[in-house]
């Protein structure tokens, strides 16, 4: 609860930072709230559908499922399979955290959901269908190729980090 | 938008499919839901509010003269430090990165600053820390900042 009231502290100074805004620069505070508010619209339209996806998924999907598919032996299959599923996602970067938690919870190794999150955030199929018509096949297709090694490498790596943080905090 | 649609009528249907077979078990995944959504509330507020300041106070114009033509390297420093603090959605950031390669700007600094906006989030790093840890949203992000530059250096090399 602690952390809630840093968040809530916090939001109370940026509405006082609005406030003194609009008295000194109405433009820019009109255009602060502007901004703010298409985003807002954005995480109202989308965070609710998918925590409620996410909810019915931790209902409904078995562990063992999962454990499976993406768990510590599933090797090149479950890579694949988190690269997968993370470019199915939809929607910003922080809508996929709450699923990729719910992968974890239900057996899915660190590497594996690391790569879920890397490929939810940069090669989700809509947003290749994007940078596609705005920046040309050619640079979307090989920025797509060297990414999607770079996943793997730093999904890799994330499992040596995590490795170390457990015999940290054991000290 | 089509995305949109297509993920209420998922969550409807779903939730519709799954009250017909188990009410308890709905019930439940709803109860979830909620939870995730009480915990990410405001740290999710805080997020969209600071990107209205930053946007607000950081015009395009600006940004075009920094990673602009001719700018080199300190083009892609800028573009991947810019790409990493903001948090534009992709129908927004692609036509813009469209235009700035348009306007003669280095393929190396566009492939930075499309790569570190889409891996690298540190306005959304309290958030991700809240999931996973203070450790893990540090070092995702510091080895995505990593990569996209060599990334971005290796599609110079490859369209430049």
């Amino acid at each position: 609860m602690k952390k809630h009231s840093v968040s809530l502290g916090l939001l109370v100074l940026m509405a006082a930072v609005h406030f003194a805004l609009f008295i000194v620069r109405p433009d820019k505070a009109r255009e602060v709230m502007s901004t703010a508010g298409n985003y807002f619209l954005e995480m109202i339209s989308i965070l609710p559908p998918i925590l409620v996806l996410v909810g019915l998924f931790d209902a409904w999907v078995p562990r063992r499922v999962i454990e499976a598919a993406m768990g510590k032996g599933s090797g090149i299959k479950g890579a694949f399979f988190a690269i997968l599923a993370g470019t199915a996602g939809m929607g910003p970067l922080y809508a996929g955290f709450p699923l990729a938690k719910s992968l974890l919870g239900k057996g899915a190794s660190l590497t594996n959901m690391t790569i879920f999150i890397c490929a939810w955030a940069s090669i989700k199929i809509p947003m290749i269908l994007f940078e596609v018509k705005f920046l040309g096949a050619e640079f979307a297709l090989l920025r797509l190729a060297l990414t999607i090694p770079a996943i793997l490498l730093i999904s890799g790596l994330m499992k040596l980090v995590e490795a170390r943080s457990v015999s940290h905090e054991s000290n | 938008m089509l995305f949109t649609g297509i993920i209420w009528g998922a969550a409807a249907a779903g939730l519709a499919l799954s009250f017909f077979k188990n009410k308890d078990k709905s019930l439940r995944a709803l109860r979830a839901a909620l939870k995730m959504f009480e915990s990410m509330a405001l740290l999710v507020l805080l997020t969209i509010w600071s990107i209205g300041f930053i946007l607000a106070f950081l015009p395009p114009e600006a940004v075009s003269r920094a990673i602009g033509p001719g700018t080199g390297m300190k083009g892609v420093a800028v573009a991947a430090l810019f790409g990493s603090i903001v948090l534009i959605q992709a129908f927004i950031a692609f036509p813009l990165a469209g235009s700035f390669l348009r306007q003669g700007a280095g393929v190396e600094a566009i492939a930075a600053f499309v790569t570190t906006l889409v891996m690298v989030g540190i306005l959304t790093a309290p958030l991700e820390a809240e999931f996973f840890g203070k450790r893990f949203a540090l070092w995702r992000n510091v080895l995505s900042f990593i990569s996209a530059i060599i990334i971005a250096l290796a599609m110079g090399v490859v369209l430049g």
